[in-house]
């Protein structure tokens, strides 16, 4: 339970923590919040030669609104989500996720840019990313790149940054007034991944469903967008009938693999469980 | 009893870290792969802060990291260099924790101690957001931290405890700052 020997290098900026990849020939890490790469280091599921700290690359840390997008630095921590006015104005659906990550302790720490680019299927942040239809800012050698949430998750713990590449913010479009949100999961204790977890936004146009957005986690090897579900709903209200017709088109959109203790089975009854919950809610609130 | 001649790895050399523990100024040299708890307990002697499951979980090793409660098995000495650490000592010694040691101690909310350094941690963090939490908000607060002896009920009605103290001595004093 003890980390392999590594050299540590502290970035002061995003060129300095490329330039520290690039001459470890890549055998390297980059390290934010390290709540999750710490264990793995200690597990020596890795064992990088050097680990490079980028808590202290200030450009990594402001949370700011720029024109039509909010536009979260990769450094801001789960803890801020919970504070920051700006996110609880322009991007609720991250507000409302940020309580169900891990324990406070580990909240204090944890970082957003960490969690998306570790991509973990189970985390809460990768699948409100996707259900945003945000973009990633990825900085690496060859220069700046955008990435959409839709293109970013490739596979289990594969995303589209390549070796070197450094997450450097989250933007996700602002929220507007005619726009809900719900979000809720179901974990056998608090704090704990959960079995299954779903985070909506709706867009409404009077009492009718002009657009939504809907993503699941802990469903798969990556965060997963209900697309059948969505076609479902756009353009009606929120009856029981139309509520139950997107239950049943969710597992068109779900391919859990069975697991030691949540048979698939189980799984897409529990999401088609929190999906009627959470649609209930979507519609009480209008 | 003689051993193999080791290879030297260069980047397992010692570094040298300069915190502020418990309000001193400290340096220590240690491989950048120490990890801050055992870098407190081995280095600095500060053996309040527990290491239990090097993962997390558990919440043994919660310590202030400039002010914020975090799991100082889940980062690295070589970060904290140029940061204020506060751990269960400097927290007892300031006195600014006696009243939820006390009740912790009243209420036996603990049985083998293990945990409670981390509990008092959270604890105080806690109380310091949010004056007076639910029950249910207290063991959401703690939900990070495992206690195989107490089974909770005692723990979080120390705190709940506390909050109400707090809480009313702040009235008394006409303080309505929180």
């Amino acid at each position: 339970m003890k980390a392999r020997a590594f050299s540590y290098f502290r970035a002061g900026t995003i060129d300095e923590a490329l330039a520290a990849h690039a001459d470890a020939g890549d055998d390297a890490r980059f390290i934010a919040g390290g709540q999750s790469l710490v264990p793995a280091l200690a597990l020596r599921l890795q064992a990088p030669r050097i680990l490079i700290d980028i808590n202290h690359i200030d450009e990594l840390r402001s949370v700011r609104r720029e024109g039509e997008w909010l536009r979260l630095g990769a450094l801001t921590r789960h803890c801020e989500m919970l504070t920051e006015p700006l996110v609880a104005e322009f991007a609720p659906l991250l507000r409302a996720a940020a309580p169900f990550v891990a324990h406070p302790a580990i909240r204090n720490r944890g970082t957003l840019g960490g969690s998306v680019a570790l991509a973990d299927p189970a985390s809460e942040f990768p699948a409100m990313v996707l259900a945003l239809d945000a973009e990633i800012e990825i900085a690496g050698p060859s220069g700046r790149r955008c990435v959409k949430a839709s293109d970013f998750f490739i596979d289990l713990f594969e995303t589209a940054l390549a070796p070197g590449e450094l997450l450097v913010a989250i933007r996700v479009p602002l929220f507007r007034s005619n726009q809900r949100i719900a979000f809720d999961e179901l974990a056998r204790r608090r704090g704990d991944y959960a079995l299954v977890g779903c985070g909506m936004i709706a867009t409404l146009d009077r009492d009718r469903i002009a657009d939504i957005s809907i993503a699941l986690f802990s469903v798969g090897n990556v965060p997963t967008r209900a697309r059948s579900v969505e076609a479902v709903l756009v353009g009606s209200s929120l009856d029981a009938g139309r509520i139950a017709a997107a239950q049943a088109a969710l597992s068109a959109d779900l391919a859990p693999a069975d697991s030691d203790d949540v048979p698939a089975a189980m799984r897409v009854h529990l999401a088609r469980v929190l999906l009627g919950r959470l649609l209930g809610r979507l519609g009480e609130v209008r | 009893m003689s051993s193999a001649p080791t290879e030297l790895d260069e980047s397992d050399e010692a570094v040298r870290v300069r915190m502020v523990v418990n309000g001193r100024k400290v340096a220590c040299d240690v491989a950048p792969r120490v990890t801050l708890v055992d870098c407190l307990r081995g280095q600095l002697e500060l053996t309040g802060t527990h290491v239990g499951c090097e993962m997390g979980a558990c919440g043994a090793c919660l310590v202030q990291l400039d002010g914020r409660a975090v799991h100082a098995c889940l980062m690295f000495a070589v970060q904290a260099d140029g940061a204020r650490i506060d751990t269960i000592e400097g927290l007892s010694e300031s006195g600014v924790i006696a009243d939820l040691q006390a009740e912790f101690h009243r209420r036996n909310a603990l049985q083998c101690g293990f945990c409670t350094p981390g509990m008092l941690i959270n604890a105080h963090e806690l109380l310091s957001q949010v004056s007076r939490p639910s029950r249910e908000a207290i063991r959401d607060a703690l939900s990070g931290n495992f206690c195989r002896c107490t089974g909770y009920e005692a723990i979080v009605d120390a705190i709940a405890a506390v909050a109400e103290a707090r809480a009313a001595a702040a009235q008394g004093r006409g303080d309505s700052s929180r």
